[in-house]
């Protein structure tokens, strides 16, 4: 029983310790001016710390990998949970998918740096080749296996009776899928979609290497930024005083953000599963 | 006849969506072989003894070589070295406690305590590894004065943590309870039955959970940052700054000077991880209850 201690004292230690550390750049530049403040400059004397861009950059590679996860992960979980339910190719399908979450963040990064940066140049996507596009892109790809393996488990949920029933009345297995499997495995879907989301907010390596890593406001999908957790990671390096209590608090925010998102995925998933 | 119509209509749509999702499917398959071909065509070259055994060279090394037409010297030794070190370290105290936590969750399912625990393991499982990152930044580094590879393993204890918890609960859940009962009534002292009967029988899906929390772990960059930092020379001291692949990784990245080892590193580090994943996999497989 003692064991267990050790989770919520880790736990309540780390909302702790984040509060505490961060309270200086709270303190200096105040809650809401530091949220909504787009200020990065890091020379001494005229020191000021803002976290908008990096919120900003955080929320929009988030949304729109997942606008470029849900074309690809949606076909994926339909194949392994409902199409070839069972059979050999499913088992084949997600082995790949396993395979591609297992994979670490610094390989995506590379893959991405050198093999992705080109084709996206070359496409005059963006002008530098990296940027929140080319993120977005490489993040959606390691969301991907996530979200569809969840969902698969929800579509095997849905009783097979139901379906027998539109079978019964003639319905095709398109249909069957959108009117009878989409609304019933649909809050469990949901769910899948929102803990793919808490997985993006929080990517660290990948997006590091892929974003170009600029503080200012990023005005266009093409344009370079930078993510709360990138920033985190190109500056703690080598920070201290007022600047190191700025970015733990960045890292409370994301932590707070993605607690967020995480809780309410869960919540909804216990639901989901318990109908 | 129109009805007709629309049934071929109906027909060819059925037919659409279900070409759309094997196509749509197997796409995804793409990036996996895509950056599995990437890795070994560039990385295949570089791997051999030398890569195994040598520590990383300098820049200017690196550098003269490349002036020479030479490949580049030396390996990624100290890099091996630290990310087993680190590794042994962080599991050899996650494995047991993981354990008894997971078994802890499972049997007390209904008590106030375990649902709280059961929430803050899904909080420490979601939350980003920068965020521990950080956390063992300041609980550990701060107070040691120093970056050290023992600092990096409680990152990645940290991290293994709530991965081998979540499995070992799940297993314990599906295990029957008359497997229990049947302990119970032959006389069995409850943690001797918990000991000597379900541990046992679920034994192989615990030890693909832990396979797993290794392999998730193992690639890790972000937490080992700001904590083991990384360095140059083979070291076996933990109070001392180490390196670990994903570091050594990153490090060629940033320098342009020992880019031609970073594919090597990366075949190394892909490689072990998938391999970890696949063994994980078949165990499971064989294993199952």
């Amino acid at each position: 029983m003692l064991s267990a201690l050790v989770i919520p004292v880790i736990g309540v230690g780390i909302i702790a310790s984040l509060i505490s550390d961060s309270t200086g750049a709270f303190e200096k530049f105040g809650f809401w001016n530091f949220l909504f403040s787009d200020d990065w400059v890091t020379k001494s004397g005229s020191e000021s710390y803002g976290a908008l861009p990096f919120i900003t950059g955080t929320l929009l590679t988030t949304f729109l990998a997942l606008i470029i996860c849900i074309p690809f992960s949606l076909p994926v979980a339909l194949f392994v949970g409902e199409y070839f339910r069972g059979r050999k190719i499913a088992t084949i399908l997600s082995t790949v998918t396993d395979l591609l979450a297992g994979i670490p963040s610094i390989i995506y990064g590379l893959w991405g740096f050198y093999a992705l940066r080109p084709i996206f140049m070359h496409l005059n996507l963006s002008p530098q080749g990296s940027g929140i596009l080319t993120a977005a892109f490489v993040l959606a790809i390691m969301i991907v296996p996530y979200a569809a393996s969840l969902s698969a488990e929800f579509f095997k949920m849905v009783p097979s009776d139901l379906k027998e029933g539109a079978y019964a009345m003639g319905a095709t297995q398109a249909e069957v899928i959108r009117r009878v499997v989409f609304p019933t495995a649909g809050s469990g879907v949901f769910s899948a979609y929102i803990l793919a989301i808490g997985r993006a907010l929080g990517e660290t390596m990948a997006v590091t290497m892929l974003i170009g890593n600029t503080n200012q406001m990023p005005d266009t999908l093409r344009t370079t930024g930078n993510t709360m957790a990138s920033i985190i990671a190109n500056q703690f390096g080598e920070a201290d005083g007022l600047k190191l209590s700025s970015l733990i608090a960045i890292g409370l925010l994301l932590f707070l953000i993605t607690a967020f998102i995480n809780l309410i995925g869960k919540i909804l998933i216990r639901k989901a599963q318990h109908v | 006849m129109i009805k007709d119509k629309n049934l071929a209509v109906r027909i060819a749509k059925n037919k659409l969506v279900y070409i759309l999702v094997c196509v749509l499917s197997g796409l995804t398959a793409i990036p996996l072989f895509a950056i599995l071909g990437e890795v070994l065509i560039k990385g295949w070259k570089q791997l051999g003894w030398s890569f195994l055994t040598e520590a990383t060279p300098n820049a200017y090394k690196a550098l003269m070589a490349m002036q020479a037409g030479e490949p580049v010297p030396g390996g990624i030794a100290n890099g091996i070295i630290g990310t087993f070190l680190m590794l042994i370290m962080a599991a050899v105290v996650a494995i047991p406690v993981g354990v008894l936590c997971g078994i802890c969750l499972s049997e007390y399912r209904k008590n106030w305590f375990a649902t709280i625990v059961s929430y803050l393991t899904d909080l420490l499982q979601g939350t980003p590894s920068i965020i521990i990152g950080i956390i063992t930044y300041i609980w550990v580094v701060v107070p040691m004065k120093g970056y050290s590879a023992f600092a990096g393993s409680v990152a990645l204890f940290i991290m293994m943590l709530p991965l081998i918890i979540r499995s070992t609960e799940e297993t314990m859940k599906i295990l029957p309870e008359t497997l229990k009962e049947a302990g119970l009534a032959l006389g069995g002292s409850y943690w001797r039955v918990m000991i000597q009967v379900m541990l046992p029988s679920a034994f192989g899906s615990i030890f693909t959970g832990i396979l797993l929390a290794i392999s998730r772990v193992v690639g890790e960059t972000a937490p080992l940052m700001f904590t083991a930092l990384g360095a140059a020379a083979i070291s076996w001291n933990v109070a001392r700054p180490m390196s670990a692949v994903p570091l050594l990784i990153w490090e060629f990245f940033n320098d342009p000077n020992l880019q031609n080892l970073i594919w090597g590193a990366s075949l190394f580090l892909l490689v072990f991880v998938l391999c970890l994943n696949l063994l994980a996999k078949r165990i499971a497989k064989k294993w199952k209850i």
